[in-house]
């Protein structure tokens, strides 16, 4: 309890800074980022909108503890003002129309990478000099070297342009009706392989590698001597005893994982131009649409602190060490 | 060059002598490791053809020499875009850029990671405590999207980047360079020489960090990895200094002016090949020095496989 109360306490300060560093960012930045935005947009605006933007932005003339503290009770109300680019909508708005695609891309291909790499790293470390063990890691290292949007517009020229296998664009073909259908469901899932492909090959090598290493380490305990000398199935050795104690490291890197999930996704949701909260995030960093930026800023970084926050409670689960102490 | 890779790593399991020889140097450890070979002679060419950029192709390598989009020929051996620029030109020079804002990232973040790392370990108590939360706050937040955020608010341009990149880039190093400190900081001769009544930054910078050689030399690598892979993002999401020829540049403007959509792969490919092998031989060196400095990993049959090997 003790270390999930610690671990708790550093999630609001790593939130509270994030939420620090965006107050100060648009406040400190030469330049003044801000006014030229408004030159841009003021004549499509209310008044009062422009005003609460003003306040949001930190272009008034209130002391700065008094901006901060308005600044943080806004955030914590949902209030994070209205999109510039989708001018009407809200930023809550705009992010939670968004948010579900991200979370199913990387969602999708964190498990995929997550179970194939770590059951790879399995077998490599259990037949070291192997086919496995000899082959995968140079040639997975090699494709990891690749700037990844690379591979991706690579991927997406081949398959999508040249051998037209898949969608280039977007989560759904336009016009279809979102609804639990079959047809829209199946459509779904061919626009997310293509994106959810390169995301896996690239993440799958260091899955491996770390999995192969930490059981190598694991091969050489006693225990595992203990299980050969009473004569179980290699099999089972080598998932039951082996690899199962090796699992610890991997599940941290799974909540470092999500944290790629939310925010790494957004090269791939560029060069796809899938609908989520990374393609929204450029587009509004083009767009100089800095509350949308701040909003979508802060809820990638909250639902990262929270998938990490979730992942520690399922360690503590996992690690009877962590309890003890 | 994925298959020379893969040959050479399967031969290695069965014969290397040297490798068994016992209390052999780091030094030679690195010259005779085949990984590190095959990485060190890339980087060598790859840094010849940076300085060499000026003499190989004089003038500005973004001017127009010739009819856009042709395929590569004699004379333009890489072909040219769809402005009609000389592709070999640009990727020979984009060379230059990206490995200087690569090493300039990785040493910077490297040297922070040093300080925050041995001050960390060094010190102890309160001001181990105040660091390792700094660092554990930057290491969490989303690195891609604070990139974009940094790179979005502050005036673009070559510094910028090179600060956002270090900004986002030193806490991975100095975590890992605080454990190993914090391990070498219990050792007895450290202990000795608080007690002799040393100085603080002469026991952190002479006693401690020269017995971390190795790891800081895996984190360097590792970030300059991070620097040459993370400003050609930049740059091809567009928040990079548009003004200068580099990799990330010219796969923005290829993918800008669609070289794919109209199948001009020559324009994607070199720039994309370049920074993967960079990438990969900086790796290669990473993985010669861990597996010379941790014998686990090194390519041999242990007695306890062979004798699993044979019992099924």
């Amino acid at each position: 309890m003790r270390f999930i109360l610690r671990r708790l306490g550093f999630y609001l300060i790593a939130f509270w800074a994030s939420i620090t560093l965006n107050f100060l960012l648009p406040r400190f930045m030469p330049g003044d980022p801000v006014s030229r935005m408004f030159a841009r947009s003021q004549d499509r605006m209310q008044p009062e909108q422009i005003e609460a933007l003003r306040k949001l932005l930190g272009v008034d003339d209130r002391p700065l503890w008094e901006q901060y503290i308005g600044y943080i009770t806004n955030i914590f109300t949902g209030q994070m003002g209205v999109s510039i680019s989708r001018f009407p909508t809200p930023v809550t708005e705009v992010i939670s129309s968004q948010i579900g695609w991200t979370l199913l891309l990387g969602g999708t291909a964190l498990v995929i990478a997550a179970v194939v790499g770590n059951l790879l790293g399995v077998l490599a470390a259990w037949r070291r000099g192997g086919a496995v063990d000899s082959a995968l890691p140079p040639l997975l290292v090699f494709i990891g070297s690749f700037p990844y949007f690379w591979l991706a517009m690579g991927a997406l020229y081949l398959f999508g342009v040249v051998l037209n296998w898949f969608p280039i664009r977007h989560a759904f073909t336009a016009g279809l009706e979102p609804g639990f259908t079959w047809e829209f469901i199946g459509d779904v899932g061919a626009h997310l392989v293509l994106p959810a492909l390169t995301i896996v090959l690239v993440s799958i090598g260091g899955w491996m590698l770390g999995m192969r290493n930490t059981m190598i380490a694991t091969n050489s305990e006693d225990y595992i001597t203990m299980a050969e000398a009473k004569g179980l199935r290699p099999g089972r050795i080598m998932l039951r005893y082996a690899a199962r104690n090796a699992m610890l490291p991997s599940v941290t890197s799974f909540g470092m994982g999500l944290g790629f999930v939310v925010g790494g996704a957004l090269l791939t949701e560029v060069v796809f131009a899938y609908p989520g909260v990374g393609y929204q995030l450029l587009n509004a960093v083009q767009g100089l649409d800095y509350p949308l930026m701040q909003g979508l800023f802060l809820t990638i970084t909250a639902a990262v602190l929270l998938a990490n926050f979730l992942v520690d409670i399922l360690y503590v689960r996992l690690d009877p060490r962590v309890r003890s102490n | 060059m994925t298959t020379a890779i893969l040959q050479q790593s399967g031969t290695t399991a069965g014969k290397t002598p040297a490798a068994r020889k016992p209390n052999r140097s780091f030094v030679h450890g690195i010259i005779t490791n085949k990984k590190a070979l095959a990485g060190m002679a890339v980087m060598l060419v790859f840094i010849a053809l940076a300085l060499l950029a000026p003499v190989l192709f004089p003038g500005d390598p973004s001017r127009i020499t010739a009819m856009a989009s042709l395929e590569p020929s004699a004379e333009h051996w890489l072909g040219t875009t769809a402005k009609g620029q000389d592709v070999l030109a640009l990727t020979v020079h984009g060379s230059r850029s990206s490995l200087f804002v690569g090493l300039t990232v990785g040493f910077a973040s490297t040297f922070i990671g040093i300080l925050v790392g041995l001050a960390s370990a060094y010190f102890g108590k309160f001001i181990d405590e105040a660091l390792s939360l700094v660092t554990n706050v930057f290491l969490l937040l989303p690195g891609l999207p604070l990139l974009v955020i940094l790179a979005a608010f502050l005036p673009p341009g070559l510094g910028t980047v090179i600060l956002v990149l270090v900004v986002t880039g030193w806490a991975g190093s100095a975590r890992v360079l605080r454990s190993q400190a914090l391990s070498i900081r219990s050792k007895d001769f450290v202990a000795a020489a608080v007690v002799s009544g040393e100085r603080a930054g002469r026991i952190m910078f002479r006693e401690i960090l020269p017995n971390m050689a190795s790891i800081v030399m895996g984190t360097l690598l590792a970030c300059v990895i991070y620097g040459i892979g993370a400003q050609a993002g930049l740059e091809f999401l567009g928040l990079g200094d548009a003004s200068t020829v580099s990799w990330g540049n010219n796969l923005f403007w290829a993918g800008n002016e669609g070289a794919l959509l109209t199948g001009s792969w020559w324009v994607f490919v070199p720039s994309g090949v370049c920074i993967a092998l960079v990438a990969f031989a900086l790796a290669l060196i990473n993985y010669a020095v861990d597996e010379v400095t941790n014998p686990r990993l090194r390519k041999i049959k242990t007695p306890k496989d062979t004798e699993r090997s044979t019992s099924k």
